[in-house]
Order: C-alpha cells, then structure tokens, then sequence
C-alpha cells in the first residue's frame, strides 16, 4: 500500500488495454492482481482516467465475487464448498481451518495478515473432492486434519523465516 | 504470412514425430485434476532422471485428462507396435523406478500398472470396465496428445475440418449439416445448434460474434474445463466453423477465472494457430478471416447465462435482460451473436469431418451423439464419462462408476446442477436424453452428476443449492433476489430444529411462484432442488421438523457426538480430531470439549470400540 499513490503500474496497465472502458472488467483484474485488493483510490483514478462515473466503476467491483475491496493476507485458502465437496464434507474442513487460525465467516483475514479463508464453488477438481486450493495450488482428496497439517506447515515456514 | 496451410504434409510429419521407430513416448497427466494430484512432481522428476540417464529415444509430453481422477496422477508410456502401458496414482519414488526398470531397461514395473489379466497379460486404462461403456467423441483427444502442441493436434486431423468447411463447403451448407445432425446444445437448455446458427446467419450487420460459453458454473461439473485443458484446439476449430458458417469474423471465449490452466492453454492455442494462419487472415488462402480473444470471468454464476455474459463482455455487470430480442439478432454490443458451450463446440469439427449419418449413429432419435458427465460424490470412480445418450443411469453409475464406496446405500443421484433435481433408484433405469431428464424431474444441465449416499442429508442439499442460488441470483428481479432469501430462511429453520408444517407448506406456495414468476432461468429453475427433495425424501424434511432429528446424521444443530462408558482410552480419537476438542489419557475415559467440538464425525467414525456416540 506504500505506493498507493503511485498509479504508475496501473497506468501502464490502463494503456495496456486501450483506455477501453468497455474492457472494464479486465482493467480491474489486473490492478487486483498487483494490488491483490481494489483500493478504493485506485478505482477512482481508473474512473477518471475511462472518462466514466466512479459510480460505474464500484458497481461492477461490487457486483462480481472475485473483487475484494479489502486487503487480503499473503496466503489465500479457497475451500471449495461445490455441491461434490459439499456431499463429501467440506464445511468441516472450512470450520476446523476456521478455529485453527482463530477466524469466523465475519473476518476471514487474519491480524497478521499472513491468511484470508474463504470458500469457493467448485474448482473443477470434483473427482479428487474435497479439494482446497492455497494461492494457485491445488490440493485434492483434503480432510479437516490434512488442511490444518497443510496449513501448520505455511506458519511453520513463515515463522522460521522471520525467527 | 502462410495464407494456404499445408495441413497434409504437416499431418504426417506430426504423425512422424509421436510415433517413429524406437521411440517411447512418455506422457503425464497435467490437467488441474492430475496437478492436484501431485502430477507436477512426477512430471519433475520424470525430466530430470530421463536426462540424466541420457534416455535420447524418450519424448516427454504434457497432456490432458483421461478422466479417471481416482487414479490420477496418470503416467502411460506409448511405444510403437506395442500396447499402451498405464501407470496409476505415480509419485517420485515410482517414477524414478519406471524410469530406471520401463523406460532404461526396457521392462514394465508390474506393480504400479491396473493390473493383468489371466494370461498375464499387462492391462490398460482402456481395458478397464470404466471404459467399456463410453465412446469418445468430445474427449477423444484429451489424454492422448500434448495440448500445448498444435502439431499433435493436426496429427489427429486437427483443422481438416475448418479447411474442409472453407475450401469445400458453403455456409449454407455447413449449417445443413450442422441441423441434419441433430446437435443439442450441451450448456444445459439442448437448444439444436444447426438451428441456432441458421438464426444469425441470414442477419444483415457490419460485424457478428460468436462466443463460447466456457463459464461452467455448475459447482460440481468440470467437463469444459478438462476439454480446454486437453484439447483447445478443438474449440478454436469450432468456433473457426461456426464464424464462417454464421459470418462472424470474431470469437469471444468467455472463461471462469477459476480456470487458470485451461486459460493458459487457450492462450497457448490462439498463439500457435495464429502464427500457423489457422486464425487470422484469409484462413486456408479463402477469404475468410476470423480471430479469438480470451474474456475471464470474475465469480458471477449467473454470467453463464447468454444475456448476462454478453453484459459481462461489454465490461458491464453481468444482469440478464428479458429475451426476445434473441442474440441471434441483437447480442454483443447490438450485433447479432451466437453462443455455445464448450462441449457442443467440441462435437463440431467431427460432424464436419465424418458428416451428420456417422453423428447420428450415437445416442437416440432426439438426443443424438453423446454426453460427458461429471461423475462425483459418493461413488467409486469418480472421473469424466462420455457416453452415448440413451444410456440409463444405473450403467453410469454402476456399470461405470461402480457404485458408493465402502458399502453404503445409494441414495439418489443429482443433475443439472442448482436449477436441476434429484433422481431416486425408483428411475435408474431410465434412459438419459434431455427429455427423458426432465420427465422424471430434473434436466441434464451441463453434466454434473452427483451421487448421493445414506450419509447424506436431503434437506441439507436443498439448503446447500438454495444459499448457492441466493448468493448468484444478480437482483434484477424480485421473486429471485427475495423469494429466494425467504426459502433459504425457511430451511435454515428446518435444519436448525426449528421448523413447523407451516414452513414446509410456504415452501411450496413459495417455490410455484419463483418458478413463474421470475425473470430468467436462473430464479424460474431455482427452487427446483428443493421441490425435487420434498417430493422424493418428504419422511426426511418431516424427521427434521417433527421429531427434531436429522437421520443422516448431517444437520449440526441436531446432533451432537459424546464418549460412553465404552471408551478404553486408545486415544485415536484424541489425534483424529481437527480441533483437539478431546482430552484423556492413555487407557483413561476421554471426553469432548462441547464448546470446541464442531461436529465434524471424525472420532465418531474412527472410534474401534463403538464408544462415541452420536444424538
Ligand atoms: C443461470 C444460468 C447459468 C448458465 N450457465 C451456463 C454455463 O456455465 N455454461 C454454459 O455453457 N451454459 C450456461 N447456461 C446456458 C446458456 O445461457 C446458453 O444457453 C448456452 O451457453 C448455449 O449454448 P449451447 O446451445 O451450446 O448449449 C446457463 C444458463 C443459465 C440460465
Ligand atoms: S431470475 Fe434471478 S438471476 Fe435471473 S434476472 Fe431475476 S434476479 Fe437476476
Ligand atoms: S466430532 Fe470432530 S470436532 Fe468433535 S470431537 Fe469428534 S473429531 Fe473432534
Ligand atoms: S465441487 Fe469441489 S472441486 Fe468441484
Ligand atoms: S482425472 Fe481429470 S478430471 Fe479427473
């Protein structure tokens, strides 16, 4: 967030895609992918510089799920809770992660920001369900105890790193 | 720039190359499935001992999915003039022994193939009872060549077709075809697809699209991913045809973002075929042009709906509007637009190629051809089957899938999805086309096809599918953003223990007006799940509400797990639990922590002496 107001990147990828409002959607996701959130300054500034209302501008972020408007942690965890993984028990293995990183449906990003949960609907991996997937990992044939084991080991990691 | 393609030579210099004299051609599965799996470290490690050990006669490859994801990861070694040897469920260790005993020293390692038969003779993934039954038209690539090479896809006549349509054929008569076909639509209405295009094609515009719905939103279905991952080609060649057939010059696809591997592909494809003139200008020395661009999706369900996708496009939120007008005549920024699925495009190029008759020769008088299902849930093999319409559900889910794993009682199978229902054993041996489907109370959808045991709780379905729609439904209309919401809270009652008979009887009333009412499919087809399970496992939704119990032992506010008497402190399901919610010691009686137990059943099943039990 320290160059928030450095536009420069998304500069570069507003020309990328021709100041095309009509490309919008695509706009959005790649400042989302620098940012890894859609700051609210940034999607004033890409209003402005589509010449389109920033009404316009939060309405499409607000609208699709893949937008967040609030930082999230280094770690993304996606349970997916898709109708295989749902017959095969995901919501345990989201609520065992949920109580093992001290989170609730509420607030999904821990303080320290190194982890956000979340649930998604179905990643397609359906035959190896429950499946989770961890930043672009995918991890198939999951329980609540292999996804708190697959956890641990990140914040074990990430510990010694920084001890 | 090569305007005329010579896809003969090429052809058999790519047929050369995968199977020329004295090569071993070592493929791994790399689509999501397979790399979820573990595919990448077996792929590593394949790579690096191959060079090592200098293996110069060894071609690795990159390839899709087979479908049978029980065994995933899948490495196959193929080998001129000899039969196909499949290994299964590979890691390192055991690809660093094929490595070393198959591919250095010319012998197979018996131990990690599907067996063999009383001969001894090796077996092979197609010689599997999985397998008998399906006929491979839409997937007949995925799994057998490199997705990344176009070279391996013209080597099984990719783009003959398209050179075929251009070269030989009139749009006019493209279309014939296409309707002589009978080709229903796959993206879940079976909408024929002759017909479709023959809308659009007398329409006079500057411009016309055609886009492929590759949005695949049925959480459960994963058929248009594992056909992009495997052989993107296959659509591009579609789409290439229907352009020509309908007069578009441009092609949308329109992915999930959920699909990140199939997106590269994609990317990888468009790449390959433009730089070969096979997209592009003047394609094939006709007139004919015709370029693709990649749209992602952004966690919208309703986008794959074709009005709420072409909002989508154009950068707007993707809201579906009233139809007519019809895409066919006013889509895409006001042009008329063709849109198809994925796994209707991926028929095309065959019906092309082989004509309409050879087509026709699968499945039934109205459904002709075949259907990839996505078999998942409580079912032994769970994977990708495409096989010919009119097949009855008991040979999928028996014959193929092999039914629920470790014992327990089928319950009922889903389709469709969350605008689909449940089917009951009663119609097993119904065969599947789109109307016999509906006949019976719920709709092919675009394949899903979830199995369900005794362990699963029908209300909780109903619940699970009604909280996906109220979290899709885009708001536009009021009986899908509200009634919606209002059955969501009946049922979350329901499941609490807290619902009455006046409850189940609004659901009804609210359900027929959902139904009628609403704007579009998504809201007319929501309430479905739930008519279909009040009407098959009612004794279920009366359990919940009458006597405060959940049977399937699902409902957490109805259940609760404690340790008896019986306990003999062997501590296993002091290690099994996910939250250590139980403390004891060693040949001590243990005891759960109510607070922080979340009711997932672990202990409970792991338990040897019967000890905890469940309310
Ligand atoms: C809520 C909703 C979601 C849909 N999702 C998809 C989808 O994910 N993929 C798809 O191909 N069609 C989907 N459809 C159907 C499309 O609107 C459209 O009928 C289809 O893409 C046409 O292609 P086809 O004729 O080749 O089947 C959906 C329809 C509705 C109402
Ligand atoms: S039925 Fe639902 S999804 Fe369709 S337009 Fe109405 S609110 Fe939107
Ligand atoms: S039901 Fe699950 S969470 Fe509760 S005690 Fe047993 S294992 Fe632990
Ligand atoms: S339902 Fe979980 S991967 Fe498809
Ligand atoms: S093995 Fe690829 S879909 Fe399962």
């Amino acid at each position: 967030m320290e160059n928030l107001r450095n536009f420069e990147q998304v500069c570069a990828i507003l020309k990328e895609h021709d100041h095309n409002p009509n490309r919008l959607i695509a706009i959005l996701q790649a400042v989302q992918d620098v940012y890894r959130y859609l700051p609210e300054e940034a999607m004033t500034f890409i209003a402005t510089s589509l010449g389109i209302p920033p009404a316009k501008v939060f309405g499409v972020a607000s609208f699709y799920a893949h937008f967040t408007l609030e930082p999230k942690g280094r770690y993304v965890v996606k349970v997916c809770d898709g109708t295989a993984c749902h017959v095969k028990k995901s919501n345990d293995i989201a609520e065992a992660l949920r109580k093992h990183l001290g989170l609730n449906p509420q607030s999904q990003t821990t303080p320290d920001m190194l982890f956000t949960l979340e649930t998604v609907s179905c990643l397609g991996t359906c035959g190896l369900a429950p499946a989770l997937v961890i930043n672009n990992e995918v991890h198939g044939l999951q329980t609540p105890q292999s996804a708190v084991e697959l956890v641990s080991e990140i914040q074990a990691r990430e510990t010694a790193v920084h001890a | 720039m090569m305007t005329m393609v010579d896809l003969k030579g090429l052809k058999a210099k790519a047929v050369e190359a995968m199977e020329s004299e004295g090569t071993l051609r070592v493929v791994v599965g790399m689509a999501t499935c397979g790399q979820s799996a573990g595919a990448r470290r077996v792929m590593d490690t394949l790579k690096k001992d191959v060079a090592e050990l200098g293996l110069d006669n060894v071609k690795v490859a990159v390839t899709g999915c087979v479908g049978m994801c029980t065994y995933e990861p899948i490495l196959e070694v193929l080998e001129p003039g000899k039969k196909k040897v499949t290994y299964i469920r590979m890691d390192p260790e055991k690809t660093a022994r094929v490595v070393k005993e198959h591919l250095q020293g010319g012998k197979p390692v018996l131990d990690y193939t599907v067996g063999h038969d009383h001969a001894g003779n090796l077996k092979n993934l197609e010689d599997l009872q999985f397998y008998a039954k399906q006929e491979r038209i839409v997937l007949r690539n995925c799994g057998a060549i490199d997705p990344e090479n176009i070279h391996e896809y013209i080597a099984r006549d990719g783009y003959a077709a398209l050179r075929k349509s251009l070269l030989e054929m009139t749009p006019q008569t493209v279309i014939e075809e296409m309707k002589k076909s009978g080709l229903r639509g796959r993206g879940g209405a079976g909408f024929p697809t002759g017909l479709k295009w023959s809308f659009a094609a007398p329409n006079k515009a500057d411009q016309k699209y055609i886009i492929c719905n590759a949005d695949e939103g049925d959480p459960g279905a994963f058929m248009d991913r594992s056909v992009l991952e495997g052989d993107p080609h296959a659509v591009l060649e579609a789409m290439a045809i229907g352009g020509y057939a309908i007069g578009a010059s441009k092609g949308y696809i329109y992915v999930r973002a959920e699909y990140p591997v199939a997106v590269e592909r994609l990317k990888i494809a468009i790449g390959q075929a433009q730089e070969m003139g096979l997209l592009g200008r003047n394609i094939f020395g006709s007139d004919f042009s015709f370029d693709v661009e990649i749209r992602l999706g952004a966690g919208a369900f309703v986008c794959g709906e074709e009005t709420a996708l072409i909002a989508s496009i154009e950068g707007k939120r993707g809201m579906s509007r009233n139809k007519p007008p019809f895409p066919a005549n006013k889509g895409l920024w006001g042009k008329p637009t063709i849109i198809n699925n994925v796994e209707t495009l991926a028929n095309v190029a065959q019906i092309i190629l082989k004509g309409a008759d050879w087509f026709r020769s699968f499945g039934t008088e109205k459904s002709p051809g075949t259907k990839v299902f996505a078999l998942g849930g409580k079912i032994n093999n769970t994977g990708l089957v495409e096989v010919p319409m009119g097949i009855t559900l008991r040979e999928v889910i028996y014959d193929i899938g092999s039914g629920c794993p470790h014992g327990k009682a089928f319950k009922a199978v889903q389709t469709g999805g969350p605008s689909g229902g449940c089917i009951t054993s009663a119609d097993l041996d119904t065969p599947i086309d789109f109307d016999n489907l509906v006949a019976i109370g719920s709709m092919m959808g675009s394949g899903g096809m979830i199995v369900m045991d005794e362990d699963n709780c029908m209300v909780d379905i109903a619940r699970f599918f009604l909280d996906f729609t109220v979290d899709e439904s885009c708001g536009k209309c009021t009986p899908c953003r509200e009634g919606t919401k209002r059955m969501l809270e009946i049922l979350d009652r329901i499941v609490a223990g807290e619902g009455t008979m006046q409850d189940l009887e609004n659901l009804e009333d609210l359900a027929e007006n959902i139904r009628l009412t609403s704007l579009c499919a998504l809201g007319q087809t929501a309430p479905n799940p739930v008519m279909s399970t009040m009407k098959h496992f009612r004794d279920e939704y009366l359990a919940h509400v009458q006597d405060k119990k959940c049977p399937a032992g699902v409902c957490k506010a109805l259940l609760g797990y404690v340790i008896t008497a019986d306990c003999k402190g062997c501590t296993k399901c002091k290690r099994v639990c996910p939250v250590e919610a139980i403390t004891g010691e060693v040949k001590q009686m243990h005891v759960i922590d109510q607070a922080l137990c979340i009711r997932c059943g672990a202990c409970f099943n792991v338990c040897s002496f019967n000890a905890i039990a469940r309310n």
